[in-house]
């Protein structure tokens, strides 16, 4: 192998001529590095069918690896916990506490819920169907935060279905492939959610930075973010259910409100993925975006 | 190729084999380290790391064993880091066909000089490729993106390279030695 690719061998090129063609090649590539960009950028379509048809090849290999990965860092950090068993004991032992009567709380207002809702003939909200799938891979490069599931052949996930790791709001699912899916994370820059401001009704929207903490802009002037204040999710832009818990208002050191996920979305191991039946918001080319309208519900 | 005069060994299919197997070593570990960088591991910063692994091994081939890695390996090496970390296709492509460029231009000078010098010009490379991913992710994603993961993936490269290079140093005289087969 030379550096022209052209074996001498086959062909019996002039050496001035092979010469020239080994100079050729460096330009002739970056032309077509610039040439893929400006594909890219006008078929999107074609990139991300490329991208997912890789990562539906990588799925089941990356999912078989993370199980002896997973042993491995679950034996480091039982490790680690040997050392902290005493002073863990103590605090379970006091968030067990307060979690029991927040438990007792939680139990009354229930019950109240249930006979007010009664007497109102509420109608409840259908249950989401959903299922659980395991985190293979971050999917997100230096400039996007993202994480890459494991979905198996036969999956029923569907573009802007919502992820939900155990505490909180994940993502959404942006890509999708025929074993894979890529969901978009709340941290990241492209990621807009409406939400609500539990103590005060207020709405306002989450915006990603690619940092830890996304930021909470266009909130109504009046009633400002408090500290510590629960944010869920708004049902605007019929995009995500109301009132999924995505975090805790945090104030930043420039004194700028940011959100503090409850999901622990540096170590997504496993997330649910619900079917909400929600249309509005889904990213072009999704097989739901040409029968948006017909499907809608609220 | 080698045509100086002497006794060498017969031209068998398995010494041939041997030879191609040890001048695709190159490529095709390089490859290779980038799926095991994509892979669930859990380390902060993998995907700085997964960036920096394809430039140090581009860049380190490039300079001590071109033949092994030609324009058309760089530009397949960066078409698989382009799809694998989700970027806007042909950054990754441009980024290191710039780094084998430059390996190219300054081979001759640069193989003379001793590990540090080498190093050194890896660190200016590394910042250079980070600064030019980043413009060009801006560009292609139409807003301004912060510039600390680029400088963060330019300081990683810088501290990778020492210990990829003790490596790859030492499959280049074994492992990818043709002449060994």
């Amino acid at each position: 192998m030379n550096p022209g690719g052209v074996s001498p061998h086959v062909i019996r090129l002039s050496i001035p001529v092979r010469q020239a063609l080994a100079k050729l090649t460096l330009p002739v590539l970056i032309a077509a590095a610039f040439g893929m960009m400006l594909l890219g950028k006008a078929d999107a379509l074609l990139a991300e069918r490329a991208r997912m048809a890789l990562a539906d090849a990588l799925a089941p290999i990356y999912g078989a690896l993370s199980e002896p990965l997973g042993a491995v860092r679950a034996g480091v950090d039982s490790v680690r916990q040997v050392f902290t068993l005493y002073e863990e004991n103590a605090r379970l032992r006091e968030q067990n506490d307060r979690l029991m009567r927040w438990q007792s709380v939680a139990l009354a207002l229930d019950a109240e819920n249930a006979t007010l809702k009664s007497s109102l003939h509420w109608i409840p909200d259908p249950a989401p169907s959903y299922i659980t799938a395991r985190v293979v891979a971050d999917a997100g490069g230096v400039y996007a935060r993202a994480v890459l599931l494991s979905v198996g052949p036969n999956h029923t996930v569907a573009k802007g279905q919502i992820a939900l790791d155990d505490r909180g709001l994940a993502g959404r699912v942006t890509e999708l492939g025929s074993r894979s899916a890529r969901v978009l994370l709340i941290t990241d820059m492209n990621s807009r959610i409406p939400v609500i401001l539990e103590g005060t009704r207020a709405r306002a929207m989450l915006i990603g930075t690619n940092g830890a903490r996304p930021r909470l802009m266009y909130w109504g002037e009046a009633q400002p973010p408090a500290e510590g204040e629960r944010v869920v999710t708004s049902a605007e832009a019929n995009a995500f259910p109301a009132g999924l818990p995505v975090g805790v208002v945090h104030y930043s050191a420039s004194h700028v409100p940011e959100v503090e996920p409850l999901a622990r979305l540096d170590r997504l191991e496993v997330v649910r993925i619900f079917d909400y039946g929600l249309r509005g918001v889904v990213p072009p080319e999704g097989p739901a975006a040409r029968t948006a309208f017909p499907e809608r519900r609220r | 190729m080698n045509k100086l005069p002497g006794i060498r060994p017969r031209q068998s299919l398995g010494r041939r084999l041997d030879m191609a197997a040890r001048r695709g070593f190159p490529a095709t570990t390089t490859a290779l380290l980038l799926l095991f960088a994509a892979a669930p591991l859990g380390l902060p910063g993998q995907a700085e790391l997964q960036a920096c692994v394809a430039l140090s091994c581009v860049f380190f081939w490039s300079l001590f064993r071109p033949v092994s890695m030609t324009p058309v390996m760089v530009f397949l090496i960066g078409l698989l880091t382009d799809l694998l970390g989700f970027a806007p296709p042909g950054v990754g492509v441009l980024s290191l066909l710039f780094v084998h460029g430059f390996a190219m231009r300054w081979r001759r000078l640069l193989v003379r000089q001793g590990f540090v010098l080498v190093w050194l010009a890896f660190v200016a490379i590394a910042t250079g490729t980070a600064a030019l991913q980043w413009a060009l992710t801006s560009l292609l994603t139409f807003r301004l993106l912060p510039p600390a993961p680029g400088l963060f993936q330019a300081a990683i490269g810088a501290g990778l390279y020492p210990a990829l290079a003790t490596l790859l140093t030492r499959a280049h005289h074994t492992l990818a030695e043709p002449e060994r087969a």
